[in-house]
């Protein structure tokens, strides 16, 4: 068992439990951060109100509308639902990590470019989500909109003669020989329908995401 | 949210000795689940012990062909899998109709088992929910059950089970590996969710510090034509409110095999074994699939508010086994 969880502050109570804290160490927008955590605290929290990182937001805090969605591992996440304990040695992406030196990701410019929010709550999250959604394509993830070869490009048929396929040795888990899925605007409606905007911006949000997938 | 110990599992065995040392200990996965139900009060452990870190991260074939998925496994992991696409395409379509592309990222195949119902009461702890607080009522036979069961429900609970994933492991007749106290065994599906009687706390047979390590699917060579098919009440990223699991095996327009689990209708993935018994060396017809649809919904007894689950539900059995004979 590891970490051994310790407990600080006073003696415990029946009313008032004390907090208990673990000592952890993330990498957050490529900067390495110890930090003492209480094992309550949420990524999301942790963030906003302990690294002065305020991109992600919180909407309905309970996984529903995808504003929280970081990176985490080159994976987007919720970051409302990850209990920060849990990512010791993981690497946090946040949209302040984003952009680059050259300037901001290209999403971004295509956010800006395709007038692609209104208010921009729920920007922060849309903008981590496509870019981990992007290299979910990439990868050949289907969707639950995409016409699925089994992981084999123009093969419909399910033939069982060769189950092994040459690509799960190859580029990636899934992925077609000759590379991953072509977004569609039906495809990026559904691979982003985990990102709520309530402003309604979503025409534009699929056209955005759409040039830079193109 | 009350304070808790957290501690981080290497394996299995010493995950399930951490939980038998403390009292009131719960095992942690991907927590798209069970972190909301802490910060709403439903659940209250004392301990989490973590488990998303412990090898059985992987989908794997076994000697005899059975694809032996780890409980780690992530649900985007699972449906973007090679083999599980072509054996088992109605298993790659169900991970991918359920939640959102950030949720099955996180999600494990453990923890999709293992997710507690969304009743709306159940997870309100300023109302009475017998699943919540056994011997309080449910206010739901009375109150909001649109989207509830229809069938194998109890007067003490209506909670339908609200995993996708489960309903096709259901029909390919999966095998639920666990670890416990007494090491390791082995629960059949249908047979590891259970129906609420008069102890609806209970969502499965398990006992508390049971572990799932695995689920195993066995080779069913049919079952490569295979669909799952989601009704909702908006385009993505709902729960169903009905969906139906099917792999057909027709042969010279008559029904040699087939295997079918219905979502949304019941408080366990409900096998349809009435319908199977029904196809079964019949016609591959609209009208034989018609009649084995209304054979297993006739044990249906739905509530005021959700009789249109009856109907939708027969709908969309017979179309979803009517495309399965039109690509064949």
């Amino acid at each position: 068992m590891n970490p051994e969880a310790h407990i600080t502050g006073s003696e415990t109570t029946a009313s008032a439990p004390s907090p208990i804290t673990v000592d952890i160490r993330v990498s957050v927008n490529g900067d390495r951060c110890p930090l003492t955590v209480d094992t309550r605290e949420t990524l999301l929290d942790t963030l906003r109100e302990r690294l002065d990182l305020t991109g992600a937001k919180k909407g309905c805090d309970h996984g529903q509308c995808g504003a929280c969605t970081v990176l985490v591992d080159g994976r987007r996440v919720k970051s409302c639902l990850t209990l920060t304990v849990t990512l010791d040695d993981r690497e946090i992406v946040t949209v302040e990590g984003l952009a680059d030196d050259d300037g901001p990701h290209p999403l971004q410019t295509a956010f800006i470019e395709h007038d692609a929010f209104q208010c921009g709550y729920c920007t922060p999250g849309q903008l981590c989500s496509a870019v981990g959604m992007l290299a979910e394509a990439a990868a050949g993830w289907p969707s639950a909109v995409t016409r699925d070869t089994g992981g084999r490009a123009g093969d419909g048929a399910a033939d069982g003669a060769s189950d092994r396929g040459d690509d799960r040795a190859g580029t990636g888990r899934g992925a077609p020989p000759g590379g991953g899925i072509r977004l569609d605007d039906d495809e990026i409606r559904e691979r982003m329908s985990g990102n709520l905007c309530r402003c309604g911006a979503y025409v534009n949000i699929v056209a955005a995401i759409g040039e830079v997938a193109r | 949210m009350r304070p808790f110990a957290y501690l981080r599992a290497a394996d299995a065995p010493s995950a399930v000795a951490a939980s038998a040392e403390r009292p009131n200990t719960m095992y942690l996965a991907g927590g798209t689940n069970l972190v909301d139900l802490m910060r709403l009060g439903v659940a209250v452990p004392e301990t989490l012990v973590d488990v998303s870190r412990i090898s059985s991260g992987a989908v794997e074939e076994s000697a005899d062909g059975a694809l032996l998925i780890g409980a780690g496994v992530r649900n985007s992991d699972l449906a973007a899998d090679p083999l599980v696409r072509r054996r088992h395409p109605m298993l790659a379509q169900a991970v991918l109709a359920g939640a959102s592309g950030q949720i099955r990222n996180m999600a494990t195949v453990g923890g999709n088992l293992l997710q507690r119902t969304r009743c709306s009461y159940f997870q309100d702890v300023t109302k009475p929910c017998n699943k919540r607080q056994p011997g309080t009522g449910c206010p739901a036979r009375a109150g909001d059950h649109r989207n509830l069961a229809i069938i194998g429900h109890s007067e003490s609970c209506v909670a339908t089970h609200p995993s996708d994933m489960a309903v096709a492991l259901t029909a390919l007749g999966a095998i639920v590996h666990v670890e416990g106290a007494d090491g390791p065994r082995t629960v059949p599906m249908p047979g590891l969710h259970r129906l609420p009687g008069d102890e609806p706390d209970r969502d499965t047979v398990l006992d508390p510090g049971d572990l799932v390590t695995a689920v195993e699917v066995p080779p069913l060579p049919f079952a490569a034509r295979s669909r799952y098919r989601k009704v909702r009440d908006r385009a993505s990223f709902a729960f169903a409110v009905v969906s139906v699991a099917a792999a057909l095996d027709v042969a010279d327009g008559v029904v040699r095999d087939c295997r079918i689990a219905l979502g949304g209708v019941a408080h366990a993935p409900w096998r349809a074994e009435t319908a199977e018994a029904a196809l079964r060396g019949s016609a591959a017809t609209e009208a034989v699939f018609a009649r084995a649809a209304d054979a297993e919904l006739a044990a249906a007894r739905p509530l005021a508010d959700n009789a249109f689950k009856v109907p939708l539900t027969r709908n969309v059995l017979v179309r979803t086994l009517i495309d399965l004979v039109e690509t064949s």
